[in-house]
């Protein structure tokens, strides 16, 4: 019965969303108040009946209702509570229904807290995520339908992907999707500014807390899969440049670009054909991750022929969500008017300069991702590409962003001149300089790149420090005004100056980590002993034993440095009972200098024998704490009192398009 | 630049983008192109897998005829349903069909699975470490190699044959290197 | 390794990867090093975007032997490369191969660069010209170009 409340529920908030996406937009286009406000009580509609769907597929899931093919497919009586609820969006079906509930979720905070958007952008935007909602709800309901019935019912389900059971996973694909979802604010926002043909300061200060609001979670999504990567993959790699990796680190590409393009729009009155440009781009790339991903065409699954309709539904979708917005872009975007004028060198320089470097660093990752598929098309030949070139890419646009992100904030707006500002930086650039000749005397002629790389971090960690030193006068006036500027400095900017300084740590860690691995491959008989990055490793053997739902090896290694014992590691081979699919826990203790990192592998002979393999990552929980501090740096910003309080109304003398209001 | 034109840019970009996507889908990224195509087969000596005495198989053993290499294990599923119509092709006598024997973990899993569902080929070479495998570039089983009289690889087919796939691809491979009334 | 990819799933499970094992190494360090450098850049067939230096597959195990055989017979390390690619194609390449075929991927970076460079100089020409002429800065909408050209006809006549 559940499962058919649910299934209702979905096709219910269809017909709420057809409504919402077309009364509101039509009472927009005549100046109509009346039609215009059905987009709250619609909203408020759409997100309860979508939120009673997904209750029902939680609760089929959690009740272990084995008449629900995805619940069959994708649960089993024996697993842990958590994972009963994390099945709902560890599949196909549910984590479609995921998106669209986070979708819904959106819409109606801004049908409740958008009282002081004027009512017919405050209309135009409901509608337009309610579009995207109806090719939500029809792509589940004609071919992904998660509440679909098998008769008969089988006695159990064939279990989660073990990988899958790990509680930070469990929460990965919603912060995901809180990002990607996130991006459609931006994009609606985006597409009713197109239409109204008007984008200003108000507008950008609009569509900013919903930006960075994606944006954290999308960064803090990103990261928690890295470091799931990290510690269940079983080797320690943190990113490989997968398919799936790219198509969530592409909006992010674009959406860090959108927020710092959406300041010059606010502060200057610039950048607007861009900055509406690459709101639609972060929300489609958003859409195609969810959908590459998804449907599997990027990770070798013949889409089209598993499942026509599938696939042909797809791309039905992506080309009318974003051939149409960009047809529109085409048609209206000369239309907007730019008055602000800046030099090549300014705040403004700078930031466009980020724009231009995220912009093609996206370029270039959607260039590689898409290759073999491309290729393949018109019969040219199978290619894969990997990591290598990704690397080759990436690597040489960062080092000039990250070399200008420490001079950027010393710009003034409109004009600028570079001197004065790397003459501020002297003290940066001496420090860059000793950092790189200390980290080269250390590891000698070792990667070159870890040695660039670290020297990176410094020069932008020591900038950031700098300029915010310069800003509250440190050591130029007493102590006291320094410390009366540091706390009426406005929380957006504290945003800025933490959000760099994460980055910069996060650089140092992949410095650290990405060059200086130490890895040592062998067998090891209880009792033997291996030396790995100055850490002794000891292996003092292996037991058997069984966890909920699977069986398990657990070796235990004890780690000494200079003969003081720091700590005991276990690590687990794992063999789970429904799936008979084995799975590794590492061994790991996190330092700041880096990590100490063990894994059992495959018994070797009797005796108690096994394979390890042993590692120390150097400074790698600086990736996850440098993220950590974005995410917090995009989050204070948030609260900032210009999105609270700003209340920004529109200037009446604020420059609009003659017949606008009537398109 | 027109401003225009330069508006209009990011939906061309995207169109052509959407268009290339739509005709890649249809594709199956899994399936390699045939390196071997027109080339001698490579150089392999096989070991006779257990219990048949004969000398194993060679590279040296496909000149003269023409014929098939089949890749096979009794530990793939997809070559069990291609089986029973490799043992009709054999009482047919078409071609003669020479088999790989393809990563076995136990040496008698190979032989029993032969004598459990019959033995369609003419000679059989153990391969348990991938030696032949690579060199032909195999990337799972089935996969079947056409080889001409000179021994040089006319085709490739990967998945199991069946009677459709025999009539509408494997034939008419044949026919090209044997035209009719050739011998 | 497919992870996130696990965690939005999909169809092909990854395994948990191991890669290279003890017993298949080389004795000799400097070879092994060099064995180690080649697998990496080369794709495991039947994996999803691994290199066979990580992945657990038996093909892919099978091939880390096979360059190690190959090295240890004397082989260089493009030989070892070009002869799995004489049998696999390009796609074992993890690095892909600067060629005809792959000129769009190499040359695209650089092609974007370029573009945004002259899309920037456009940019900043355009913006210079209109700083220069003043009364054009605020351009006239539809309405005031419309009645501009009724004044002007005006004054024609």
């Amino acid at each position: 019965m559940t499962a058919e409340i649910g299934h209702f529920a979905l096709v219910l908030a269809l017909f709420v969303a057809v409504a919402q996406a077309s009364l509101p937009l039509i009472g927009a286009h005549r100046g109509d108040p009346g039609w215009m406000a059905l987009a709250k009580p619609t909203a408020i509609l759409q997100f309860a009946l979508v939120a009673v769907a997904f209750a029902c597929l939680t609760h089929v899931f959690v009740t272990s209702d084995f008449s629900v093919v995805n619940v069959v497919s994708n649960s089993h009586t024996d697993k842990p509570l958590l994972y009963k609820i994390s099945g709902v969006w560890g599949n196909h079906e549910g984590s479609l229904l995921l998106w669209v509930l986070i979708l819904a979720i959106f819409g109606a905070a801004v049908a409740v807290f958008g009282a002081n958007l004027p009512p017919a952008l405050k209309a135009r935007v409901l509608s337009i995520q309610a579009m995207i909602a109806v090719g939500f709800y029809l792509f589940m309901l004609l071919t992904s339908n998660p509440f679909d019935r098998i008769f008969p019912p089988p006695l159990n389900g064939r279990g989660l992907n073990p990988l899958l059971q790990d509680p930070g996973l469990a929460i990965h694909p919603p912060m995901l999707y809180l990002g990607y979802v996130g991006f459609s604010m931006a994009f609606s926002f985006a597409i009713a500014a197109l239409i109204e043909g008007r984008v200003d300061a108000a507008w950008a200060r609009w569509v900013r807390p919903w930006t960075l609001a994606a944006w954290c979670f999308l960064t803090g999504g990103i990261a928690l899969g890295s470091w799931w990567a990290y510690y269940e993959l079983g080797w320690g790699g943190w990113w490989f440049w997968d398919p799936v990796e790219n198509a969530s680190f592409m909006p992010w590409l674009a959406g860090t670009a959108l927020l710092h393009s959406s300041t010059v729009v606010e502060k200057r009155d610039t950048l607007k054909g861009w900055t509406i440009l690459l709101a639609i781009i972060t929300f489609s790339l958003s859409l195609l991750g969810t959908f590459l991903v998804r449907s599997g065409v990027l990770t070798s699954v013949h889409a089209f022929a598993t499942d026509p309709t599938r696939g042909v539904f797809i791309l039905a979708l992506l080309v009318i969500v974003i051939g149409g917005s960009l047809a529109l872009f085409a048609w209206r975007g000369p239309k907007l008017v730019s008055t602000g004028l800046f030099q090549p060198v300014s705040r403004e320089g700078g930031l466009l300069f980020n724009n231009l470097v995220m912009a093609t660093a996206c370029a270039a990752v959607l260039l590689g991702t898409l290759y073999p598929l491309l290729l393949d098309a018109p019969g040219g030949g199978k290619v894969s590409v990997g990591p290598p070139f990704f690397n080759t890419v990436l690597i040489p646009l960062m080092i000039p962003m990250i070399a200008a992100m420490a001079v950027g904030p010393f710009l003034s707006w409109k004009r600028s001149d570079l001197m004065p500002a790397l003459r501020r930086l002297r003290i940066a650039l001496v420090l860059t300089i000793v950092a790189a000749i200390v980290t080269y005397a250390v590891h000698g002629d070792e990667p070159v790149l870890g040695v660039v790389a670290l020297a990176m971090a410094v020069w932008l960690g020591t900038g950031v420090l700098t300029e915010l030193a310069e800003r509250i006068r440190l050591f130029r006036s007493p102590l006291s005004e320094s410390f009366r500027r540091l706390g009426r400095l406005p929380r957006a900017s504290w945003g800025m100056t933490i959000g760099h300084l994460g980055l910069a740590i996060t650089i140092a860690g992949m410095a650290g980590a990405g060059a200086w691995k130490v890895e040592s491959i062998q067998v090891m008989k209880p009792g033997d002993k291996v030396t790995v990055g100055g850490y002794e490793y000891r292996f003092t053997g292996a037991k058997a034993g069984k966890g909920p739902n699977y069986k398990f090896v657990g070796g235990q290694f004890t780690v000494s440095r200079h003969g003081r014992e720091i700590t005991k590691l276990t690590s687990e081979k794992r063999v789970y009972n429904v799936s008979q699919q084995p799975t590794t826990e590492a061994g790991i203790h996190t330092t700041w200098r880096g990590d100490l990192y063990a894994v059992i592998g495959d018994a070797e002979g009797s005796g108690g024998a096994f394979v390890t393999r042993l590692y120390f990552n150097p400074l790698v929980v600086w990736i996850w704490a440098g993220t950590l501090i974005m995410v917090f740096a995009g989050a204070l910003s948030l609260t900032d009192r210009r999105h609270r309080v700003g209340a920004p109304h529109r200037k009446s003398s604020a420059v609009s398009l003659p017949g606008a209001q009537e398109a | 630049m027109n401003k225009r034109l330069m508006f209009t840019l990011p939906l061309m970009v995207f169109l052509i983008l959407a268009g290339y996507f739509a005709v890649g889908l249809t594709k199956d990224p899994k399936k390699l192109p045939n390196m071997l195509k027109g080339k001698p087969v490579p150089d392999f000596a096989l070991k006779p897998i257990k219990g048949r005495d004969d000398k194993g198989f060679a590279s040296t053993d496909l000149k003269g005829e023409t014929s098939l290499v089949n890749i096979f294990g009794s530990w793939c599923v997809a070559c069990q349903i291609e089986h029973p119509f490799l043992m009709k092709l054999k009482a047919e006598g078409a071609v003669p069909i020479h088999g790989i024997d393809w990563r076995e973990e136990d040496p008698d899993a190979g032989p029993d699975w032969l004598n459990k569902h019959g033995d369609p080929y003419a000679l059989v070479g153990d391969d348990p470490r991938s030696k032949a495998a690579i060199a032909f570039g195999v990337t799972g089983a089935p996969e079947t190699f056409v080889v001409d009289g000179d021994g040089v690889v006319r085709f490739k087919y990967v998945g199991p044959l069946n009677a459709d796939i025999w009539r509408d691809v494997i034939e008419p491979v044949l026919r090209q290197i044997k035209p009719p009334g050739a011998s | 390794m497919r992870h996130i990819a696990v965690s939005l799933l999909l169809v092909a499970f990854p395994q948990a990867a191991f890669g290279v094992n003890p017993s298949e190494m080389l004795s000799d360090p400097a070879l092994e090093l060099r064995a180690r450098e080649i697998s990496k850049e080369l794709r495991c067939v039947v994996c999803q975007n691994q290199s066979i230096d990580e992945s657990d597959a038996t093909l892919a195990r099978d091939l880390r032997v096979l360059v190690r055989e190959r090295l240890a017979a004397g082989d260089d390390d493009q030989g070892v490369i070009d002869y799995v690619v004489s049998r696999y194609g390009d796609f074992v390449l993890l690095r892909p191969p600067v060629k005809g075929a792959t000129l769009a991927l190499w040359g695209g970076p650089i092609a974007i660069v370029l573009f945004a460079l002259i899309a920037v100089f456009v940019f900043f020409r355009r913006q210079r010209q209109t700083a220069k002429a003043p009364i054009a800065a605020t351009p006239l909408n539809e309405q005031e170009r419309q009645r501009l050209q009724d004044l002007l006809a005006e004054k024609e006549h």
